[in-house]
């Protein structure tokens, strides 16, 4: 009833307001046959789209399927859009003026708006939407067309979607990866290995694993000494920390800056023990019981790498206690 | 007699004389605040022009090469060749520091002017209807202006920007569910990524957003001169009138005057004031860092955020469903903006107002508003301070846990201590009937409106 108003409205006002006779021929189509086709096509593009997702994922990303695919998609909406410009829609030939620069005095906004200037919006509005409207006289089959257009975007937007999965490797193990396991050896950043002797009780240094990509994310580590009577290490990392030496990863557990300020207070009884701190959102993790944290908004304690003494050299007993880096789904996982 | 003629050529070929006549005529209203959109503008057209010129010696690669340059402190160093190059154009290329430094200060007052003018927007109600959707495309600019700078000094590839990318991979991989994948999408593969990723980077930073931007920008202004500006109240003014200086000449005069003071107090700074001393700072390498590093001012809001969370996770099972740096990174950040994007909605919906406004309230007409937004952008600040709580532990030496947990009483009771205040500050001011209009310190020269202008009485 509130459609039947509006038509009568805005056909009141179209009909009053044209000030100019506007040649116009009008067609509504007649066939419905045409119809059913463009739905069709519509329905074998969103395939054709479908099956460009499916050779991306499994065919081997063969170029020519993948080609044909999308070109077959493309075709097919481009037909079906023809046919419908051609046999569903009203064919319609419509007189416009044309605005005439050449004339002195005309009218600056063109003849264009002329039959609607002094509307409201909400008139304009309607004469708008009646002309939209309008566009759909005389197709029946307006349900199976629309969800054939849907089908048809669905199918080709997934096809434009999918090959954003070209951007980078699926996550996998990546994030657990880590050079460090049993043998492997502590070296500086000179790759030189890393020297019992040389650490002094409160001194931090920054080791690699050896023969690794020093800007792997888990290749970095905070070596640390401490007094062997400070250690409070939980049992199972009773032999973790030889001479009170200390590693953990470098990076840290919240935002994955580098922890790269140790506090090693010299008066114990009045300060807060030895502790790595993140100098992005200050997360301090206590070296003392295994890297636990004890400020900041870091939630997992810093991943512990279990040492031992070789020829006065560090080197991994075991892998790192966790996994490196900032948190995500899988992290808590055991790899 | 030229212009005539100038002008009928134009006419007889494109038909815009009129829209230009009209253009000419068109009226700003005259009050301060309505400048810093302006600045804004302005501001980016030297971040494109400085910009340019930057990207003309810039090489974003991560290829490695040992530098040899000028700067003797970090001779033999290994670098990526976008550092040594940005290294080089600030010591190697003449006049190359200064359009880095202006380019940088630039985009610093770009985000203060947009900042400062949305307040504006906000407080005096110039989202409403039929503004809003205006509202919406400057809030995407400010968006996207954002991630653009973070962008920007991201590219270095000093030890600064490298922490920030840090933070910025950290804070993806927190977003639930999808984070993981979203991290290796974005850089290639874990952090610190892959070649691609720089490539990414660059391309986003010269082109994608900046053209997005510029579009937005244009549409931005059409919106703005459709309906015409909004004015406050005052003698003459009413919802269906404009009154003040028309485009030509005073304002367009005003407003290129404007540009050039803009322009002038950018390279004043890029000039003389130093910014992001990159040779300082060194190369990144994922295994350094360094204390007290502060992002740009308008990230400065997020470091808070992310330095203030207390520490927890969402972990159901042993599935880490929300790891911490989402809070800070990604939920405040939204919620803000979230706020900010609904409040036109928010207010149609609890005052029934969906009437058309062009005049202004001032921020004391309507309590409410002004002091709910009081309200947030104190909250934002509050967040903003709490990050630079090492730097005055640093200066003032109060201990940093203590601001922390300072820093967390105040984000709360701050906003509504504000809220209320703001209220009661408003409505005393409004009730002690002090008139709009009478108020209003506007002044009019009323002139004839075609005196001497019209043909036949031209002196000359």
């Amino acid at each position: 009833m509130k459609t039947i108003w509006r038509y009568l409205v805005a056909g009141v006002l179209l009909r009053f307001s044209k000030k100019r006779t506007v040649h116009r021929e009008r067609e509504l189509p007649a066939s419905t046959r045409a119809e059913t086709w463009t739905a069709i096509l519509l329905f074998a593009a969103a395939l054709a789209g479908l099956a460009f997702v499916a050779i991306y994922a499994f065919a081997d990303a063969n170029t020519q399927l993948l080609g044909l695919s999308i070109a077959v998609s493309l075709a097919l909406i481009a037909a079906a859009l023809i046919l419908a410009a051609s046999q569903v829609v009203p064919q319609e030939n419509l007189e416009e003026p044309r605005p005439s620069f050449a004339q002195p005095n005309h009218d600056a906004d063109g003849p264009k708006n002329h039959d609607i200037r002094g509307f409201s919006a909400h008139q304009q509005g309607e004469e708008a939407a009646l002309v939209v409207r309008e566009g759909a006289d005389g197709v029946t089959r307006r349900r199976l067309l629309g969800a054939a257009g849907a089908a048809a975007g669905v199918g080709l937007g997934a096809a434009a979607l999918v090959p954003l999965a070209s951007l980078g490797p699926a996550v996998g193990d990546r994030y657990a990866e880590s050079p460090w396991k049993d043998g492997v050896r502590l070296v500086e950043e000179n790759g030189m290995a890393v020297k019992v002797d040389d650490l002094e009780v409160g001194s931090f240094l920054t080791a690699f694993a050896e023969g690794a990509d020093k800007e792997g994310l888990a290749s970095s580590l905070a070596v640390v000494r401490v007094r062997t009577e400070e250690l409070e290490l939980p049992e199972d990392r009773a032999d973790w920390a030889p001479e009170g030496i200390l590693a953990f990863s470098k990076i840290c557990t919240h935002a994955q800056c580098a922890i790269s300020l140790f506090r090693y207070p010299l008066f114990s009884e009045r300060s807060p023990g030895p502790a790595l701190v993140c100098p992005c959102h200050y997360s301090t993790f206590n070296v003392l019981d295994g890297g636990q944290r004890i400020f900041g908004p870091a939630v997992r304690p810093l991943p512990q790498l279990p040492l031992r003494i070789e020829n006065g050299t560090l080197v991994a007993a075991g892998p790192l206690s966790g996994e490196v880096g900032a948190s995500w789904g899988r992290v808590r996982e055991e790899g | 007699m030229t212009t005539r003629r100038l002008f009928r050529f134009l006419d007889s070929r494109t038909g815009g004389a009129g829209a230009i006549g009209k253009a000419l005529r068109y009226v700003f209203p005259d009050h301060w605040t309505f400048l810093f959109g302006e600045i804004a503008m302005y501001s980016f057209l030297i971040l494109v022009a400085t910009g340019t010129y930057l990207a003309l010696f810039f090489e974003p690669s991560t290829a490695h090469v040992i530098y040899h340059g000028t700067y003797a402190p970090l001779h033999g160093q290994e670098m990526t060749r976008a550092y040594a190059s940005a290294v080089n154009l600030s010591f190697d290329v003449q006049a190359g520091l200064l359009i880095r430094q202006v380019h940088h200060w630039a985009a610093d007052v770009f985000l203060a002017a947009i900042t400062i003018h949305l307040m504006r927007i906000f407080f005096t109600g110039a989202f409403r209807k039929p503004r809003d959707i205006n509202y919406y495309v400057g809030l995407t600019m400010l968006v996207l202006a954002v991630l653009e700078g973070y962008a920007g000094y991201s590219l270095l590839d000093d030890l600064l920007s490298g922490m920030g990318l840090a933070i910025g991979n950290g804070v993806a991989l927190s977003i639930p569910v999808i984070g993981g994948q979203l991290g290796t999408l974005i850089w290639g593969g874990r952090f610190p990524g892959t070649q691609d990723f720089f490539s990414r980077l660059f391309f986003v930073h010269v082109f994608l957003f900046p053209v997005l931007i510029g579009t937005l920008m244009a549409v931005h202004l059409a919106l703005v001169a459709r309906p015409h500006h909004t004015q406050f109240r005052g003698r003459r003014r009413r919802e269906g009138n404009v009154v003040g200086t028309p485009l030509w000449p005073a304002y367009a005069l005003r407003s290129l005057g404007l540009f050039f003071a803009t322009a002038a107090v950018l390279f004043l700074l890029g000039g003389l004031v130093q910014i992001n001393p990159i040779w300082q700072w060194g190369p990144y390498e994922p295994y350094l860092g360094t204390n007290g590093a502060q992002p740009d001012w308008y990230l400065g809001w997020l470091i808070g955020a992310l330095r203030l969370m207390p520490h927890f996770d969402v972990v159901i099972g042993n599935y880490t469903l929300i790891p911490n740096p989402f809070w800070g990174g990604v939920l405040f950040p939204g919620a803000v903006f979230g706020f900010l994007y609904l409040w036109p909605w928010i207010e149609r919906r609890f005052t029934g107002d969906r009437a058309v406004h062009n005049l202004l309230d001032r921020p004391r007409d309507n309590p409410t508003r002004t002091a709910i937004g009081s309200a947030v952008f104190t909250l934002v600040a509050a967040v903003f301070f709490s990050g630079s709580a090492d730097r005055a532990f640093v200066q003032f030496g109060v201990p940093y846990e203590d601001q922390l947990w300072g820093y967390r009483a105040l984000v709360i009771l701050l906003p509504i201590a504000v809220f209320f205040l703001t209220r009661r500050f408003c409505i005393r001011l409004r009730d002690r009937g002090a008139h709009p209009a009478r108020e209003s310190g506007a002044r009019l020269v009323e002139r004839p409106r075609f005196k001497g202008r019209s043909r036949g009485t031209d002196p000359a």
